[in-house]
């Protein structure tokens, strides 16, 4: 737990099991099925179940995370249907951004709106934070779920401290 | 910088963006002479007005669309799905 601005703090995750499932509407049914969730999320929300957690990124794309021993019920819901199923775990790294200045970091590297009427908590989408791709997940008011490519996981780091930096040095009472 | 209207996001900053050049140009059947091929390999009409465009949110959904853009004054008119016909806008082409 590092504290990168007054109240804000930047972790990295543990390693964690994470699929891209790329297919038709049928396809994605399927793997919500195997998940334990109702309905496939709808675009750019995040959806929980038993088998673990669907992001949809787009509309004939999921990131899966699955729970420990949910991938075998994934392949077998699959296995009739026309899609793609890639284990990305290895390519992404995991930060959690928390705290009350959170959104204002992020603001400071993307343009996106972090407002909570415009991002809510449940929201998800992949975005640029600087110059690196990242995907951005609300999971709480103050809670922000960050995966970025490994190789760009420094980089990305060193943006968001600089930021944090910049934002508590603002609140220094001159 | 533009804002665009993905179809399936919502606006989000042209950063995002990756350009896909002119839309609508239909791959001819395998059998066309070599002037055909090059024609719909190279020749575009480097439109003055209203153009329409291939986007693709390549740091987003990932999805190609189409766009209508008034290259005289970069507004856009309108943001379509691929595979959609071009939607009449009333203005010269």
């Amino acid at each position: 737990m590092v504290e990168i601005a007054e109240g804000c703090t930047l972790d990295s995750l543990p390693p964690m099991i994470r699929l891209v499932l790329q297919g038709r509407a049928a396809a994605l049914d399927a793997a919500a099925g195997a998940l334990g969730l109702d309905a496939v999320p709808p675009l750019l929300r995040a959806a929980s179940g038993a088998g673990g957690q669907a992001l949809r990124l787009g509309p004939f794309e999921l990131m899966i995370l699955p729970a420990l021993g949910s991938r075998a019920g994934l392949d077998a819901a699959l296995a009739a249907l026309p899609h793609s199923l890639v284990d990305v775990s290895d390519r992404h790294v995991g930060f959690v951004l928390e705290g009350a200045r959170a959104a204002d970091i992020l603001a400071g590297l993307c343009p996106l709106d972090f407002a909570p009427s415009s991002f809510p908590v449940g929201m998800v989408t992949r975005t640029l934070l600087d110059k690196a791709g990242a995907a951005i997940w609300r999971t709480g008011a103050q809670t922000f779920h960050i995966e970025v490519w490994r190789s760009f996981a420094p980089y990305v780091e060193a943006q968001l401290r600089e930021v944090g930096r910049g934002i508590s040095f603002s609140l220094l009472s001159v | 910088m533009l804002l665009i209207d993905c179809p399936y996001c919502g606006p989000r900053a042209e950063i995002e963006f990756a350009y896909g050049g002119e839309a609508h140009i239909v791959r001819p059947a395998a059998d066309v002479s070599e002037a055909e091929w090059e024609a719909f390999l190279y020749l575009r009409d480097n439109t003055k007005g209203v153009l329409a465009e291939r986007w693709r949110h390549s740091h987003g959904c990932g999805r190609f669309f189409n766009a209508l853009r008034d290259t005289r004054t970069d507004r856009f008119l309108a943001f379509y799905e691929i595979g959609t016909p071009r939607p009449e806008t009333g203005e010269a082409a």
